[in-house]
């Protein structure tokens, strides 16, 4: 099934990705485009694919068939005078730039203090000087409502707390499109509306694009320009909140909507 | 059953004769365990870099050492670095032979550490764009090496009972200046209790105490 | 210089040490491990009188040096009126310095045993004894092999300190060699070579007993994961992603 919208110079554009893991098709040929200042969700069951596309997006998974395009140029492949090379590492840490990623399980570095998180991609992928760094992650933390936690370690933050300096880290590099993989299903549920209204924020108050995978089905319909329904390795119904979230058509989105309203 | 009686007149004047060689022993465990930590780290480095020939050379290496028996190693390099044109004193080749020999373990140990952190820190550390060399210094060994001070601190008790096999090379440690009493005044029964009760002491006294440490740890955590 | 005709001459010497290095490390091994289990049943026993003792000894041997526990054993204790021959010397010493720590091992596998085990066999009525030994142990066994094994190399190992009491294992017959030529640097790398070789072999012949401990424990254990497999495969894949490690990249 394609998602693919109409506009021609999609951020991200991925074209027949497939994944398999030990034997399992976890993704199975998937097209999706997210335009340029787009909000796309992604709902679905575990084990759907919906975690493993994120992966595949920002290039920690490579897939086993497929193209991935960020910004224009190929994640996995260098342009040749011949045509598509497949590429390495090296070549992927140049597109990967354009992306920007916060985990379900934060990631941050716990030896670390939430300013020094937010500093070290300024300083040691971008090159910035002490005084700049600082400047700019004392910014990225106050954007994210953080002020006076600069200096506190991860361990004395609460878990909406490290989320957000986790999205203020992200932002630091400036990515175009940023994804977000289930960016409160760790929290305690009083600190999920401290982050989604963060996320909210962002939505509204940045160019950036968006891919987030999420159970807050208010949330997704809130901020989303389009949803994704995942199961099964298969983009099983795509379309406007409304429709998707309210009106779904294809009888797996509406089993998995019932179950979640059920709990 | 002879009549044996401790004196303890003896016992007393011997132990400025054993402090000297307690304070060798103490030397020789803080140059050979920093050496230990030391080269620990190079082999990893080795192991991570995946150098041709050198990685496969190094792996071996640090197998052939944990493999075989401190005495023999200490023995070997006591014969034959002389003969490579390296006269170091006795004293300094024990350090060379001990540090060689836990660095051996000290490299295992520091994989260990690597291995038990969690994935996400590599994922954290590849998706913003942070290059292989800071990976690496600024997030992961910082945090394995935290992780492990406890298992190093071992290491650093486990030498200093080592240190015990550099009498076999001339070093005036603890134990040979033990023996050397014992042969001077063929009164071994003091001098040897001392040294033992010594070493036992600073052994349980160290492990506690890393133990504790390690609890304290867990219970922040 | 070495003489190679002359070391060559004195190998059959030199290599007549092997069977004696060998056989002290499994007769300690006989002494350690029945140590092992009676020391991590007295410190999990009930009764503090055992309990203490046993914490003590373990504390004890693992907390001082093996070589001054030798050296002990062998210039001390016959002047307190107890004279050992120097064999028995080393292999009670590091039999039980071995044992020791080996008890730690015990206490691991006896703690693997799921509980379940435990309580069944109380609710079955059975005699503690019986329970620990018919049902317990035989579960906790194959677990502990693998460490046992890695022990066995240690023992080896440590066989070498015999040297220093007069016992003509390898590294004693090394020494006087080495004394004898004049240059004892050829012959201790030849010492070296040698304890890597057995270690090796001894390393084989572990994996064979796991493997067979492992069949067994899979036959007619069930209750404990038979420890086949995952023991003997190579170590489990690295975390460490492709991208930080060098080689290629």
């Amino acid at each position: 099934m394609k998602s693919v919208p109409d506009t021609n110079a999609a951020l991200l554009q991925m074209r027949g990705v497939s994944k398999s893991y030990g034997g399992r098709k976890i993704l199975d040929r998937i097209d999706l485009d997210v335009a340029a200042r787009e909000k796309v969700a992604i709902i679905g069951p575990s084990g759907s694919g919906k975690t493993t596309i994120l992966r595949v997006a920002i290039g920690l998974v490579r897939p086993d068939e497929g193209t991935i395009r960020i910004d224009g140029a190929y994640l996995w492949h260098a342009e040749t005078q011949a045509g598509l090379k497949p590429a390495g590492e090296r070549h992927a840490r140049k597109v990967r730039r354009a992306v920007g990623i916060v985990f379900q399980q934060f990631n941050l570095f716990p030896h670390m203090t939430a300013i020094e998180n937010v500093r070290e991609p300024l300083v040691h992928a971008l090159g910035l000087a002490r005084g700049e760094s600082d400047a700019r992650a004392a910014d990225l933390l106050t954007q994210v409502g953080l002020t006076d936690h600069l200096a506190k370690y991860p361990a004395q933050l609460s878990g909406g707390q490290q989320q957000r300096v986790a999205i203020a880290r992200s932002l630091a590099l400036r990515p175009k499109i940023m994804l977000f993989d289930e960016v409160t299903s760790a929290l305690d549920p009083e600190l999920v509306g401290e982050v989604l209204r963060v996320v909210r924020e962002l939505a509204h108050a940045s160019d950036m694009s968006m891919l987030i995978v999420t159970h807050e089905m208010a949330f997704a319909a809130d901020i989303a320009d389009r949803v994704l329904m995942f199961d099964q390795g298969q983009i099983v119904e795509e379309g406007a909140p409304a429709q998707v979230l309210k009106a779904p058509q294809n009888p797996r989105t509406q089993k998995f909507l019932r179950a979640l309203l059920e709990r | 059953m002879s009549g044996f009686h401790w004196d303890w007149a003896f016992a007393w004047s011997i132990v400025p004769a054993l402090a000297q060689g307690v304070v060798v022993t103490v030397i020789a465990t803080a140059g050979g365990s920093a050496l230990a930590f030391v080269l620990g780290l190079i082999w990893t480095f080795v192991r991570v870099a995946q150098i041709r020939i050198v990685t496969p050379a190094v792996w071996f290496f640090v197998q052939f050492i944990r493999g075989t028996p401190l005495l023999i190693q200490l023995y070997f390099l006591f014969y034959v670095l002389p003969t490579w044109g390296l006269s170091v004193s006795a004293f300094a080749t024990g350090v060379i032979g001990l540090g060689l020999f836990f660095s051996a373990y000290t490299a295992e140990i520091y994989r260990a550490g690597i291995e038990d952190l969690p994935p996400g820190q590599w994922e954290a550390a590849l998706t913003l764009g942070l290059p292989v060399r800071r990976a690496w210094t600024g997030i992961i060994l910082p945090q394995a090496i935290h992780a492990v001070l406890p298992m190093l601190g071992n290491i650093v008790v486990s030498m200093f009972k080592q240190t015990a096999l550099l009498s076999t090379i001339t070093v005036l440690e603890l134990l040979a200046s033990g023996m050397a009493i014992g042969q001077m005044t063929y009164r071994f029964v003091e001098p040897l209790t001392l040294v033992g009760a010594f070493y036992f002491v600073v052994s349980y006294l160290s492990a506690r105490a890393l133990r504790s440490l390690e609890t304290r740890d867990e219970v922040r955590a | 210089m070495t003489s190679p005709k002359f070391l060559w001459d004195f190998l059959p010497f030199f290599l007549a040490g092997i069977p004696v290095t060998l056989e002290i490390a499994f007769l300690a091994m006989a002494v350690a491990l029945p140590v092992a289990v009676i020391l991590a049943i007295g410190r999990k026993s009930p009764h503090a009188f055992v309990r203490w003792p046993a914490g003590f000894v373990i504390e004890f041997f693992r907390g001082s040096s093996a070589l001054v526990q030798l050296f002990w054993a062998f210039y001390v204790l016959p002047l307190l009126g107890l004279s050992l021959p120097p064999l028995v010397c080393g292999v009670l010493v590091l039999g039980l310095n071995e044992g020791s720590y080996m008890s730690e091992i015990v206490r691991a596998g006896l703690e693997a045993v799921p509980r379940g085990q435990r309580e069944a066999a109380v609710a079955l009525g059975l005699p503690a004894r019986y329970r620990l030994f018919r049902i317990i142990l035989p579960q906790a066994l194959p677990l502990m092999v693998p460490p046992f094994g890695n022990e066995l190399i240690t023992m080896l190992k440590f066989t070498a300190l015999v040297s220093l009491v007069t016992i003509q294992d390898l590294s004693f017959r090394a020494t006087l060699i080495g004394d004898t030529l004049g240059e004892s640097g050829p012959i201790f790398g030849l010492t070296i070579v040698v304890y890597f070789i057995l270690a090796l072999i001894l390393s084989g012949l572990v994996r064979l007993l796991e493997w067979a401990v492992a069949r067994w424990a899979g036959r007619h254990v069930t209750a404990v994961a038979a420890p086949h497999g995952a023991m003997l495969a190579a170590a489990p894949p690295s975390r460490v992603p492709a991208w930080a490690l060098g080689g290629a990249g």
